[in-house]
């Protein structure tokens, strides 16, 4: 318990008010309101507590890094300690939003280097301080296109992650906006298709690039049938994935969204995570969320404020451009930190990884017996970053068991997903991997067909 | 103490901090990609070695308050304590390494953590159902309303398209009824305070959907008539929408059940002392009554014999908020904290926030005006009215002038209500010797207005920077280091 007062100290307070006992604090309450009696344990100490959790802890199975090959929206990549122990520090971790800037200056300066950062890397102009995650990203991407086009469609490509498309239904659900889903062709976009729905009336194409399968999309031509219509185009992007690609707004997107978690967050079962959204500067104004911008102090020193707050619930209210409030603040100070740390090179560097190493493994597999009996195969070859698609000649839950048996998790079945990918698997590998962690994985899979 | 420039500034060639070495059997990254779809120009980020990004780091936390350095007394968002043992208990490896699509035999401690900390909070709100899905308190509210629509939308009640929100309202309330499609209706509180039932009683009819409130309310009044607004919300068939906001004047004492209402969201970062982390991560979870159940969002953690399950589809929920199942360790520190209290130390949160609140409202309403009479709940307005216009010094330069005082300022103009407003909530955590050096701050100040109204107005003086400029960051944005030099674009 955290409360400090003695006996003592109680009744000097209780006294200074003029009331015999807390309870006479509460008189406002009417007597039909019942005190509750709640149906919780008691309290413990925090040698229990830590206990229990510890316990819990220990009925999970988590598998090290080594040994995981599941990606779909969550990836293990390389954290530096660095990253923690600053997120760690109480004057980050127990501040608030900072809206007295005077004291907030930290915070303050380390959301203008994230803003900086994100902007940057998906080739764009400027990024606000961040969303609660790449899925809601995404919605809120489509949402800044319906507002700034004032159209009432939007086209989603089937190649965006299932549940980013799950939440933009959820987010638009009560607005007059149309969601048209393409369907994807042998795992990339379906340009004709998507070309051919495009038109006047389409605020938004929205895509996925790497896309959910770990493949490229042909954004450039993508994007430049979709301006011709003055429809935006808003592109989620995997973010180490532009250490070595060309990013987003280089190919043509007008927004980029993103998963933040591969830039120093660690999997915890899906959160916190943190959403990333940049945009052409044109569209600023739309923009949800919180932006800090660069001015001057009185004595004419530079500092850094929030800023355009009037977009904001806070000021706006039902006009605001979202009802955000609260981010993912000190995840997104964590993407910074871990940004700061691999600089340009380091960046480049794990993108570079993240490829070769996915082309290491996809190798590894075409030289096994399995592949070369057809018991599993690629069937949408093509450069990716670094997922890709399996095709396995069993039921690939069972090949998933038989792999788990062997102490890897060897990726996801489609088929909850896709149902015609019946006997698909979507594989991820990281810079974390070893080749002898490839051999590993091929050697077990092999057994696991 | 100095600012520390945006890291940029301390960027030299060559330097990095972090290496990847290739590994063996790699193929060169241009057999990989076709050209065009290579980057040509790096990222700006900046290149610095390891002890530089530590040293930077380091000197921008020490420029921030947090509540581990100072008296955090923000109204409406609770700045408690943060324990420590919730920051490790979430990065035991059998948590930390998790990931979200792992099998659910794998998750059987979160999952299972998780399905108690659900129940807990449904004893703790006195709702059936809940879900730990919305990544912060805006996020549950969008995920309340919209379950009010889909209750309505299952019932063909098509033509309740208004929520009623009080001119007290946080601004979250009315633009999460708009993103669901609902119009909201704002009514004036009475003289006192309070939700005037007058004001209700033109839109209690067949378009009404429900109502949003807060209480104790955003002026940290309890809302005394709050089982006769129900009982008339109720018998037009409009529903009662929670915002836990506040919930620490009451947290173990009182549940919102009892109150009336039928869907709530709570801010574990307010009640629960999950940390702020200086914007964020939060976690809202979303509680309710049976009959709104089969809407809450995806996905659902089940349990059948002791084994936990998570569900992805369910016919009626509004969906997915979120890639996964929310906020997950922050759910987890929550878990932690509701372990520490239990029924017996979560009312003793309730009673000593709202001692807290009650010693500094005499104190300090003997030095400035209090707009509202009688006793508050966890958290107290007063108003700086006289001091403009005897002074020429507002509310805002106050809180700017605490800032030389070692404090984090009080919440001001809001709720927008009161005339430059202050909002003041110390929490249970503060001890007596802090309150008594805050009411001293305040009174020196007060002195300050008369002796040196200047210092006032120009505050503050020893924090890192001085009175920023806002007018100016509006007029022409510098949003990143981009704008500054274009030409490294």
């Amino acid at each position: 318990m955290y409360i400090p007062h003695t006996d003592e100290q109680r009744q000097m307070m209780l006294d200074a008010i003029g009331v015999s006992s807390v309870d006479d604090l509460f008189a406002d309450v009417p007597t039909g309101l019942p005190v509750a009696e709640l149906d919780l344990p008691v309290g413990a100490d925090e040698m229990t507590v830590f206990r229990r959790l510890s316990e819990r802890a220990a009925q999970n199975r988590p598998v090290p890094p080594s040994r995981l090959f599941l990606g779909a929206g969550a990836y293990t990549h390389f954290i530096p300690a660095v990253v923690d122990a600053m997120i760690s520090r109480g004057e980050f971790l127990t501040s608030y939003t900072p809206y007295q800037p005077e004291a907030s200056q930290g915070t303050l300066t380390a959301i203008y280097e994230f803003q900086s950062m994100v902007a940057s890397l998906y080739g764009l102009e400027v990024a606000n301080a961040s969303l609660y995650d790449g899925a809601s990203a995404l919605a809120e991407a489509a949402i800044v296109a319906v507002r700034h086009t004032g159209r009432s469609k939007v086209l989603v490509s089937e190649t965006v992650h299932p549940h980013y498309r799950q939440t933009l239904h959820t987010y638009l659900a009560r607005q007059p906006v149309e969601i048209i889903t393409m369907p994807h062709r042998e795992g990339t976009s379906d340009v004709e298709a998507l070309v051919g729905v495009c038109d006047k009336t389409v605020a938004a194409m929205v895509l996925q690039h790497p896309n959910f399968f770990g493949r490229l999309e042909p954004l450039a031509t993508l994007a430049e049938q979709a301006h011709r219509h003055g429809t935006l185009v808003a592109v989620s992007g995997h973010p180490l994935a532009f250490g070595v690609l060309a990013p987003p707004g280089v190919l043509g997107a007008d927004l980029a969204c993103g998963e933040g978690q591969p830039l120093g967050l660690p999997l915890s079962y899906g959160g916190p995570y943190v959403g990333l959204l940049a945009a052409r500067r044109s569209l600023v104004r739309k923009l949800p969320g919180r932006l800090v911008g660069k001015t001057v102090d009185a004595a004419g020193n530079p500092g850094y404020v929030l800023t355009l707050q009037t977009r904001e619930q806070h000021i706006r209210r039902e006009k605001a451009t979202s009802n955000i409030c609260t981010n993912q603040g000190l995840c997104a100070l964590a993407a910074t930190v871990y940004l700061s740390l691999l600089g340009p090179v380091g960046l480049a560097e794990v993108a570079t990884r993240n490829v070769q190493h996915a082309d290491r493994l996809r190798r590894a597999i075409r030289t096994s017996r399995a592949f070369a009996d057809g018991r599993v195969s690629f069937p949408f070859d093509g450069p990716c970053f670094n997922e890709f698609v399996l095709q396995v000649s069993g039921d690939p839950d069972v090949v998933l068991a038989n792999l788990r048996a062997q102490g890897i998790v060897g990726g996801v079945a489609l088929r909850r997903w896709f149902p015609a990918l019946d006997r698909h698997l979507l594989v991820c590998t990281t810079e974390v991997h070893t080749a002898a962690d490839h051999a590993a994985y091929v050697s077990a899979l092999e057994a696991a067909l | 103490m100095r600012n520390e420039p945006a890291i940029f500034a301390l960027s030299v060639p060559g330097r990095r901090a972090v290496r990847f070495a290739e590994g063996d059997d790699c193929r060169p990254i241009e057999a990989l990609l076709p050209p065009e779809q290579v980057r040509a120009l790096p990222a700006l980020l900046p290149e610095v070695s390891e002890p530089d990004v530590v040293r930077h780091y380091t000197a921008l936390s020490q420029l921030n308050l947090g509540v581990d350095n100072a008296f955090y007394p923000l109204g409406s968002c609770t700045m408690k304590y943060n324990p420590r043992v919730n920051e490790a208990a979430v990065r035991l490896p059998g948590f930390a390494a998790l990931h979200p699509l792992q099998d659910d035999a794998d998750a059987q401690g979160t999952l299972g953590l998780l399905a108690e900390l659900e129940r807990y909070l449904c004893a703790i709100t006195g709702m059936d159902a809940c879900s730990l899905v919305p990544a912060a308190g805006a996020q549950g509210e969008f995920a309340g309303v919209r379950m009010i629509a889909a209750y309505f939308a299952a019932r063909g009640e098509f033509q309740r398209t208004t929520l009623i929100v009080p001119d007290t309202a946080h601004g979250t309330n009315p633009a999460s009824a708009v993103m669901c499609g609902f119009a909201p209706v704002e009514i004036a509180s009475r003289r006192d305070g309070r939700i005037d039932l007058d004001a209700l009683a033109p839109h209690l009819d067949e378009r009404l959907a429900g109502i949003m409130l807060t209480n104790p309310n955003t002026l940290g009044l309890f809302e005394g008539e709050i089982l006769e607004v129900s009982r008339r919300i109720h018998e037009v068939g409009g529903l009662l929408y929670y915002d836990g906001a506040n919930l620490n004047a009451i947290v173990g004492r009182y549940r919102p059940g009892d109150m009336g209402f039928d869907v709530v969201h709570l801010n574990t970062h307010k009640t629960f002392s999950t940390p702020h982390g200086g914007g964020g991560p939060g976690c809202g979870p979303v509680a309710v009554r049976s009959a709104l159940a089969p809407f809450l969002p995806l996905p659902r953690i089940v349990e059948k014999q002791g084994t936990y399950r998570i569900l992805d589809s369910a016919p009626q929920s509004i969906g997915r908020l979120h890639a996964f199942a929310g906020n997950v360790a922050v759910a987890i520190r929550a878990y932690a904290y509701i372990c520490r209290h239990g029924r017996d130390g979560l009312p003793e949160i309730a009673r000593h926030a709202v001692l807290n609140a009650n010693y500094l409202l005499a104190r300090l309403g003997r030095i400035y005006e209090r707009p509202y009479a009688g006793f508050c709940m966890h958290e107290f307005v007063l108003s700086l009215r006289k001091e403009l216009q005897d002074h020429d010094v507002r509310a805002l330069d106050v809180a700017k002038r605490l800032l030389d005082l070692g404090m984090y300022a009080p919440t001001v103009y809001f709720p927008l209500l009161v005339k430059e407003g202050m909002l003041i909530e110390p929490t249970e955590t503060e001890s007596l010797e802090t309150l008594d050096r805050f009411v001293e701050a305040m009174a020196r100040v007060h002195q300050e207005m008369e002796l040196d109204p200047e210092a006032l107005r120009t505050a503050p003086h020893t924090t890192p920077c001085h009175r920023l400029d806002d007018v100016l960051a509006a007029r022409k944005p510098i949003l990143s280091v981009l704008d500054e030099c274009p030409t490294l674009f």
